[in-house]
């Protein structure tokens, strides 16, 4: 598989909770509690996870939008929270992000073409007159048309406006792209042509993503790797036939049944887990997922599990796979 | 088994500056006692105006039923007076939302929010009510009742207030439920929980549900009888099985087939190009005529009708004109 292009190292992102007059820190949230990975170029590495799981707070802080609180972000073997800013600067075309609602992240009063090209001009990556040509390349590889240079972000429908997102990440001509949720909100017939169009800019930009998603069955379609998380906790991880065929992690395995399956009157075994996703200001001790593990023994409550390796590229935390 | 709710050509409209939105053109179905009808279809295409309207929610001066009948327990509820309205709205017919964060109110304990019915339709004392809304978060698979009861909205999670919607909806034993994307906005895990008590609270009471949805996963789990709609019409419909077997109509064709599926490996989803057009720009053609791929002359001047086919399927889509007439 060569250099890894991406390695997250222990990687922990505390918040703390702040009470009182003087805004004392009473606690800590913590989102993200000690995850490491590495993705591969060319791979699509997915991260799904209930919300409040830590996934999105994974993203913002291996591209330095959080700052850590521990542990290291490596990209093509460089430091990025030690980086100086004007030097992550420099780096930052290279990593892009894509956000569930891009309605929310375009200036509702700049047109959609100097949207995208905005970037470009910013990081002095072409020059004024090469702009117009870049843009309308991007625009054309994501399923836009010319005509849309000059219209505003509220002319368009979510599907189209999910486009201009993909192509603002990529007009910087990125080598990694995260993107957080960026099917979530979108209707079924078009989630499938958003779908298709990041694995057609894969096959011809090379690029590499980490896919941060809810759905399983969007991210079996297009990832190949895939790491479950559970209150800021990486549970299981492996390629994904491993972690469809053979799930070891009972959450992996609640979260697949849970998943409701477009074949009528079909009699699945499913476990329902009780009650919800506890506080991750005050998850429980040893296993996180033992208060909600149909199959908890005493030890789960005590020790928390090592998150070994498995076999195959498998890694699971649990007691008793 | 009886039609507790017959709609026939209801169509409900809204009044733009910019012009008339058909967003109910001529719709009509039954649901029957003790059934569940999953209405689906992406967003904009009337489903949940559908139910508003049902619920004679629709609000004026700009959004008007223009036309058709509810059928209830053999009232129409079109013709029938506010006040008579108001006595069958969350008594005979409840409704949960898709935000139950927005539909509780905050300065208000769950508990009362729960007892608020109970004492208005069901003419309870407010001990009885208390009690009653105590057995009713238990029911709904809420531990310390007591303790939630007395809590209120922002101290509970998305999945805890979803079921306590589904609490107060139940809780004057509706004979019939609208459901309006329930579990749109859970976890996976927290929607099987939610579905679990829809599903347990219908076989307890007999209630009929009519669930509104667009996971054709959340359909083939819990329906009975399916309506595809697209752009304010109903383009196919049909039992459940039927109509995942045999889908008919091009979009409940494409919709199926775009879906990713656990298990199932594609190297290209399929995608319906294109998108939902412009419900201001509708003409006389068939809706969906600019998306399909088996769009004929006919399609582009001529809106089809609904034609029965076998086993009680309906399709409106001009293939199947031939089929149609053999099955008169």
């Amino acid at each position: 598989m060569g250099e890894p292009l991406l390695e997250v190292r222990h990687l922990k992102k505390y918040f703390p909770i702040t009470a009182g007059l003087l805004n004392k820190t009473v606690g800590y949230v913590k989102a993200v509690d000690d995850i490491s990975f590495t993705i591969y170029p060319g791979e699509t590495f997915g991260l799904v996870g209930e919300s409040g799981s830590g996934k999105s707070t994974v993203g913002r802080t291996i591209l330095r939008l959080h700052e850590k609180t521990g542990g290291e972000v490596l990209f093509k073997g460089i430091s990025i929270h030690d980086l100086p800013k004007p030097e992550l600067r420099k780096l930052r075309p290279k990593m892009q992000y894509i956000f569930q609602d891009p309605y929310s992240s375009l200036n509702p009063r700049i047109r959609v073409g100097d949207a995208i090209g905005e970037a470009l001009v910013d990081h002095g990556l072409a020059a004024k007159e090469e702009v117009r040509d870049r843009v309308l390349e991007v625009m054309e590889a994501c399923g836009l048309s010319a005509y849309h240079y000059h219209r505003f972000p509220h002319e368009f429908s979510g599907g189209q406006r999910q486009r201009i997102g993909i192509a603002r990440a990529l007009a910087l001509n990125p080598d990694f792209i995260i993107a957080d949720e960026p099917v979530s909100a979108l209707d079924v017939s078009i989630q499938a042509q958003i779908i298709n169009l990041f694995r057609k800019l894969q096959q011809t930009r090379g690029l590499t993503y980490l896919f941060i998603s809810h759905d399983l069955s969007v991210v079996e379609h297009l990832c190949t790797r895939i790491g479950v998380m559970y209150l800021g906790s990486m549970m299981e991880m492996a390629p994904r036939d491993e972690l469809f065929l053979r799930p070891l992690h009972p959450y992996t395995k609640a979260l697949l049944s849970a998943v409701p399956v477009p074949v009528p009157k079909l009699k699945r075994e499913r476990i329902v887990l009780e009650g919800d996703i506890p506080s991750p200001a005050n998850p429980p001790a040893g296993c996180k997922f033992h208060t909600r593990c149909p199959f908890a023994v005493a030890k789960c409550k005590e020790q928390k599990p090592e998150f070994r390796h498995a076999g195959n590229d498998h890694y699971v935390a649990c007691h008793l796979a | 088994m009886n039609a507790l709710l017959e709609v026939n050509h209801l169509s409900t409209h809204f009044h733009t500056g910019a012009g008339i939105i058909k967003a109910v053109d001529d719709i009509s179905f039954r649901i029957r006692e003790g059934e569940t009808v999953c209405i689906v279809g992406e967003s904009g295409c009337g489903k949940s105006i559908t139910a508003m309207s049902i619920m004679r929610l629709i609000e004026g001066p700009y959004g008007k039923i223009a036309g058709g009948e509810i059928v209830f327990g053999g009232r129409d509820l079109l013709k029938i007076s506010k006040e008579e309205m108001r006595r069958i709205r969350g008594n005979e017919i409840s409704m949960i939302f898709q935000e139950p964060m927005s539909s509780l109110n905050p300065v208000i304990t769950i508990g009362k929010q729960i007892m608020e019915p109970l004492m208005l339709h069901k003419k309870m004392s407010r001990k009885q009510a208390y009690a009653r809304a105590v057995e009713l978060i238990e029911m709904v698979g809420i531990p310390r009742a007591e303790q939630i009861a007395n809590a209120y909205p922002h101290e509970l999670s998305g999945g805890m207030l979803q079921r306590i919607m589904i609490a107060i909806a139940i809780s004057c034993g509706p004979k019939l439920l609208i459901a309006d994307e329930p579990t749109t906005a859970l976890d996976v895990t927290i929607q099987a929980q939610v579905l679990e008590i829809l599903r347990k609270s219908k076989e307890q009471s007999n209630m009929s549900i009519m669930l509104i949805t667009h996971d054709l996963g959340v359909v083939a789990e819990m329906a009975d009888y399916v309506i595809v709609m697209y752009a304010g019409k109903i383009v196919e419909k049909g039992e459940v099985v039927e109509l995942f077997e045999r889908p008919k109509h091009p979009y409940t064709r494409g919709l199926l087939k775009s879906k990713p599926v656990i298990g199932q490996r594609r190297d290209e989803l399929y995608s319906i190009p294109g998108q939902v057009p412009n419900p201001l720009e509708l003409t006389e053609s068939c809706y969906f005529h600019d998306r399909c791929e088996h769009c004929m002359a006919v399609c582009e001047t001529r809106q089809p009708k609904l034609t029965k086919l076998e086993n009680g399927h309906q399709v409106a889509c001009w293939l199947y004109e031939e089929e149609g007439r053999q099955h008169g």
